[in-house]
């Protein structure tokens, strides 16, 4: 009796100090390396941010966050290995990929074991097939690309667009959003050009937008993509309204593309030049941290964690199910959750909605032209 | 017409940078018998150099001088003591497998050491807008284009016209021979090393503006130029001016007058045709070996 002493005396010094360093463990599977790096390596900085600063400022519900980042190399089946491992590993939530294929195949694996999975993917079809443990952070583009058409249709006057796009999940969904967008918007679609994510060399698709004389182009591809088909744009003398949805008006296309960038507009669900006090105290943050200007990624990946602590502090448990559940329905006043930045509802399908921005880059700066108001009423 | 014309402006400047980098495939296939498949990985680890330079706040001519006499050293001297010199005493397969594998590891050590995301290059020539002929041209496209025509031909006019550029093709032809008549060959093989180094920072100079900076930028580039070589002629410098111009236009016509998704076949299928119709390539001629 007297040697069982000690080993209970451990095992309940081992059980104490499990309680009190509880830990909310999170993986973040993001596209490190490859073609989706500039996306995913802003979307793991702005969680790495969030994470310091909710685990500095005491967790939630009194436990640390304790996240861990893997590379899915911006391939689908690393990504589904990724995921599989995150769910084995017991993570609470994953906030990953950002790439609509990627996010397309590994969605199964959290979904099986009912793991809340946040999103910055924007593939249309994502939080269409009854997921419940989905969560997006930004517009499925059903949202975003009648924003776009509209403007351009009102706005600009234009009647009729071409359009370039990317031929992945994230560029097929938007151009076929967009498409029935502008048909909608009573716009006439004069070229439909296709690339190859990772093209280097865009002179063929400029020309063929620009021999179909439209009114406007859109242009909607991933980072590296944008930047260099901007730059074709300007070598070709292309001198009509080049319009964008997010991506194109990102930091890092600015950066990358230089004096190619200006003028060009894009819809924007979110930028680090909203005219809103607390993105800019995030920009600040996010910039001292990393070095460099976040582009929306890093508001997604930031926001993302933010969402989720919403999430478990609205079921009052650290119960998945639960969590999922609350999420669902649930409106964030950014007053009340001030790491959300804006406004935010989030709907039964894990859509959600806020405000958003007409944003045109100037001297190598967005500037917003417009703010679009909610649809949801705080 | 105009909409040709462009397509063939671009194509011509996107070509004499394959031709560039696949001047490197015959210079050092000629002098020793190197297939070297981290080409492209030479021309993207010049890149990075002369960015990390400029990054330290050297002028982009300084900074890229410096990237030459380093890279002469690692790229030149470097691969051949340690890569090419031992192996090729096997034969050469073993430097085919080594270099591939050069290409993988030199990949993965910029993307863990710099970082996996593209980065904007400085362009030597400006971005300035020319209309000649109904046709928009920039100054970076004429500028590549001469710039690469001048390095291939001046390249050429070295191997032919100078002692040190004939001692160099002596050696390509029968190594055993030059040795006879006085000729220092491990020196010339080293010279081809050397000039294949330089041409790799130049390369990286006039393309990283339009590809950007980024660890896998080499990957492509490299197997084009391979192409461009073998197309035009592995034993003939001009043979890959060719090579590379013919691949970098019929690229550019396939992607806007049949489909974007064929681009990058084209270069194969028109490797695999001469390969087929004429093995020696468009302006190579044909070598026997005893076998």
């Amino acid at each position: 009796m007297n040697a069982k002493l000690p080993a209970a005396a451990v095992v309940a010094c081992l059980l104490a100090a499990s309680t009190a360093h509880a830990q909310i463990k999170i993986a973040v599977i993001q596209e490190l390396s490859g073609t989706g790096a500039t996306a995913g390596t802003n979307f793991k900085n702005g969680v790495d941010l969030a994470v310091k600063e909710i685990n500095a400022a005491g967790g939630i519900l009194g436990q640390k966050l304790d996240a861990t980042f893997e590379d899915t190399q911006s391939n689908p089946g690393v990504a589904k290995g990724l995921a599989l491992k995150a769910v084995d590993d017991g993570a609470f939530a994953v906030f990953g990929p950002t790439f609509s294929g990627s996010m397309l195949v590994s969605m199964a694996q959290t979904r099986r074991a009912e793991v809340p999975n946040f999103t910055g993917a924007d593939a249309a079809t994502l939080t269409q097939q009854g997921n419940p443990y989905i969560f997006r952070t930004s517009f499925t583009q059903l949202i975003s690309m009648p924003r776009v058409a509209h403007y351009l249709a009102s706005a600009l006057k234009a009647r009729r667009v071409a359009v370039i796009f990317v031929n992945n999940d994230f560029g097929k969904g938007g151009r076929d959003a967009f498409v029935k967008a502008a048909v909608a918007a009573g716009l006439t679609v004069t070229a439909d050009v296709s690339t190859e994510a990772g093209q280097l060399d865009f002179s063929a698709p400029v020309l063929k937008a620009r021999q179909s004389d439209p009114d406007a182009l859109f242009v909607y591809t991933n980072e590296e993509e944008s930047a260099r088909c901007l730059r074709e744009l300007r070598k070709q003398a292309f001198a009509r309204p080049i319009v964008g949805e997010t991506t194109l008006a990102g930091q890092r296309v600015i950066e990358l593309a230089g004096a190619a960038a200006n003028g060009v507009l894009a819809h924007v669900g979110l930028t680090v030049d909203a005219p809103i006090p607390a993105v800019h105290e995030f920009r600040a943050r996010f910039e001292k941290a990393y070095k460099y200007v976040p582009d929306h990624n890093g508001i997604k990946g930031y926001t993302s964690v933010f969402f989720l602590k919403a999430g478990i502090e609205a079921a009052g448990k650290l119960d998945r199910v639960a969590v999922a559940r609350a999420l669902h329905g649930l409106k964030i006043r950014a007053a009340k959750q001030p790491g959300v930045l804006m406004d935010v509802a989030i709907d039964d399908h894990g859509d959600l909605d806020r405000a958003s921005f007409i944003v045109q880059v100037k001297d190598g700066k967005q500037e917003v032209k417009e703010v679009l108001p909610p649809v949801a009423r705080f | 017409m105009a909409d040709f014309l462009q397509l063939l402006v671009s194509g011509l400047a996107t070509g004499s940078i394959y031709a560039l980098a696949g001047l490197g495939f015959t210079l050092l296939w000629q002098a020793s018998g190197t297939l070297n498949f981290a080409q492209g990985e030479f021309v993207m680890l010049p890149a990075f150099g002369i960015l990390a330079l400029s990054g330290l706040g050297l002028p982009l001519p300084v900074a890229f001088a410096v990237t030459c006499a380093v890279a002469v050293v690692v790229l030149g001297w470097g691969f051949k003591r340690g890569i090419a010199d031992p192996l090729l005493r096997s034969g050469h397969m073993p430097v085919v497998v080594a270099t591939l594998g050069l290409s993988i590891a030199l990949r993965n050590a910029v993307r863990a050491g710099y970082s996996a995301e593209a980065h904007p290059f400085p362009s030597v020539f400006g971005d300035d807008l020319f209309h000649i002929a109904g046709v928009v041209v920039t100054r970076i496209d004429l500028g590549t284009l001469a710039a690469a025509l001048v390095l291939v031909l001046g390249t050429q006019a070295f191997l032919a016209r100078t002692v040190t550029g004939r001692a160099m093709q002596a050696v390509a032809q029968d190594p055993d021979s030059a040795v006879v008549v006085g000729i220092d060959v491990p020196r010339m093989i080293l010279y081809a090393f050397a000039v294949n180094a330089v041409l790799a920072c130049a390369a990286a100079l006039l393309v990283t503006p339009t590809y950007l900076a980024k660890f896998d930028m080499g990957e492509s580039l490299g197997t084009k130029a391979f192409f461009a070589a073998v197309i035009g002629g592995f034993n003939n410098a001009r043979g890959t001016l060719l090579g590379g111009i013919v691949v970098g236009v019929c690229e550019n016509l396939a992607a806007a007058y049949v489909s974007a998704s064929y681009k990058d076949a084209v270069a194969l299928a028109l490797f695999l045709f001469v390969l087929l119709v004429r093995p020696q390539g468009l302006l190579g001629k044909p070598v026997e070996r005893r076998v």
